[in-house]
């Protein structure tokens, strides 16, 4: 499956062509020569067995649209309310931006920034910046503030939690049901939906998108 | 092993940001070409930050475990929960499923990654050869599983924003469960300073 790099111009700088023709694991630093993949392969390290390459089942095309798309339910998922809870005739329920500002109130101001950050703004941002570089590279072209979108995109890659919220809100639902009516609300569905399209969208691979458009000119 | 050239035996550094394999200059202000970020051969004092960061995880991980993260107050009756508790609840009121999930995510996990991190910082250390292939998957796991033990964190809070029937029942969060957002952050951090490719580095210096 991997070919090792073996005879490698070891004096030169290697020119901007060759550069994307070798590929570094990065989890133990070996250096292979790049190969196309197949439909389905993946690339593992001969030494440390890491995934160094995927092949890419989507085309910008699909991966913009499955970004709208997640974008789309994103909105559903916070506008509407994630969870009711009835007691008697009182009924209680929340949205997302309800438990971040109840959070904020109730002296837990830590919870509540990372709340915000890890299930709204890391998300939202990650989604838009996505969708900003993809909308440019469908027609070829490198979008304003590129680099720095990527950049952002590897750092927030990690800090996007959403999947481990529909979890907890399972878990919050279950504890709840023991002594209230509990009803689960579209908020709820849609991160569950959300959930399946993060798992797509972790298919994407930040590295290979940097080949999408051309460089502007030649690298200094 | 001569066979898989390694990227700084050959004079070149894979851009940790961007991947990009550029040629290393051997200089300490170089910047990959593409996306501009510093490059280096390894993580800047990886061991190090590291070392800091899981000890200062691990002692947050005291007050988490400790103190009470979840009170319930219903017709006047004060019930407060650490996350051992609120797990034994869990299994006693009928769902041992979920209460294994949420010990996995909320004590193993944790537990696992001070474990793992630990070992990975003192073996790559020693610079010894030792398990060289599990340690580096022992670390692909401890970065995939890390942020799932934000869970009882977001049950905790959607408890409090949703258990709000003033005298009748009401669910408050007390400082446990900061310590532990805390504890999960700072875990997520040192198991992204700790840099795998010591692991195959042998008896080399850090840099």
């Amino acid at each position: 499956m991997t070919t090792p790099a073996s005879s490698l111009p070891s004096r030169r700088a290697p020119s901007p062509a060759a550069r994307s023709a070798l590929l570094v694991c990065e989890h133990c630093d070996t250096v292979y020569r790049r190969r196309t993949l197949g439909y389905g392969e993946v690339a593992r390290c001969a030494r440390c067995q890491a995934v160094l390459e995927r092949h890419q089942v989507f085309g910008v095309d699909s991966m913009l649209a499955l970004v709208l798309t997640a974008l789309i339910v994103f909105l559903i998922a916070n506008v509407w309310p994630v969870v009711t809870l009835g007691l008697g005739a009182q009924q209680i329920s929340t949205t997302l931006w309800g438990m971040i500002v109840v959070m904020w109130q109730q002296q837990s101001q830590v919870v509540s920034v990372l709340a915000a950050a890890t299930l709204f703004f890391f998300p939202l941002g990650k989604m838009l910046l996505l969708g900003w570089v993809l909308w440019h590279a469908r027609s070829g072209r490198r979008a304003p503030g590129f680099t720095p979108a990527m950049v952002a995109l590897h750092y927030v890659q990690p800090w996007t939690m959403s999947e481990v919220f529909v979890l907890g809100a399972l878990v919050a639902i279950v504890k709840a049901h023991n002594y209230f009516d509990v009803v689960a609300n579209p908020g709820i569905y849609a991160y569950a939906g959300l959930m399946l399209l993060i798992t797509l969208f972790s298919g994407i691979d930040l590295r290979q998108l940097w080949d999408l458009a051309p460089e502007p000119g030649p690298a200094a | 092993m001569s066979a898989l050239p390694r990227a700084r035996d050959l004079g070149l550094i894979g851009c940790h940001v961007c991947g990009l394999v550029c040629r290393d200059v051997g200089r300490h202000d170089a910047a990959c070409p593409r996306c501009g970020s510093a490059l280096h051969r390894r993580k800047t004092a990886s061991l190090a930050r590291t070392w800091a960061l899981l000890i200062a995880a691990f002692i947050l991980y005291l007050p988490a475990n400790l103190l009470p993260i979840m009170r319930t107050v219903s017709l006047g009756d004060v019930d407060d929960n650490t996350i051992l508790s609120g797990v034994i609840e869990l299994w006693v009121k009928g769902s041992p499923d979920l209460a294994v999930i949420v010990f996995t995510a909320s004590i193993v996990v944790p537990m696992l990654k001070f474990l793992v991190l630990a070992t990975l910082l003192l073996s790559a250390r020693s610079g010894t050869d030792w398990a060289q292939r599990q340690r580096a998957r022992l670390y692909r796991l401890v970065e995939f599983i890390g942020y799932w033990s934000m869970l009882d964190v977001f049950v905790v809070a959607l408890l409090t924003a949703l258990v709000r029937f003033n005298f009748l029942s009401r669910v408050e969060p007390l400082p446990g469960v900061v310590f532990f957002g805390l504890t999960v952050v700072l875990t997520m951090l040192a198991s992204m300073s700790f840099d795998p490719r010591l692991i195959w580095d042998g008896r080399t210096n850090d840099d």
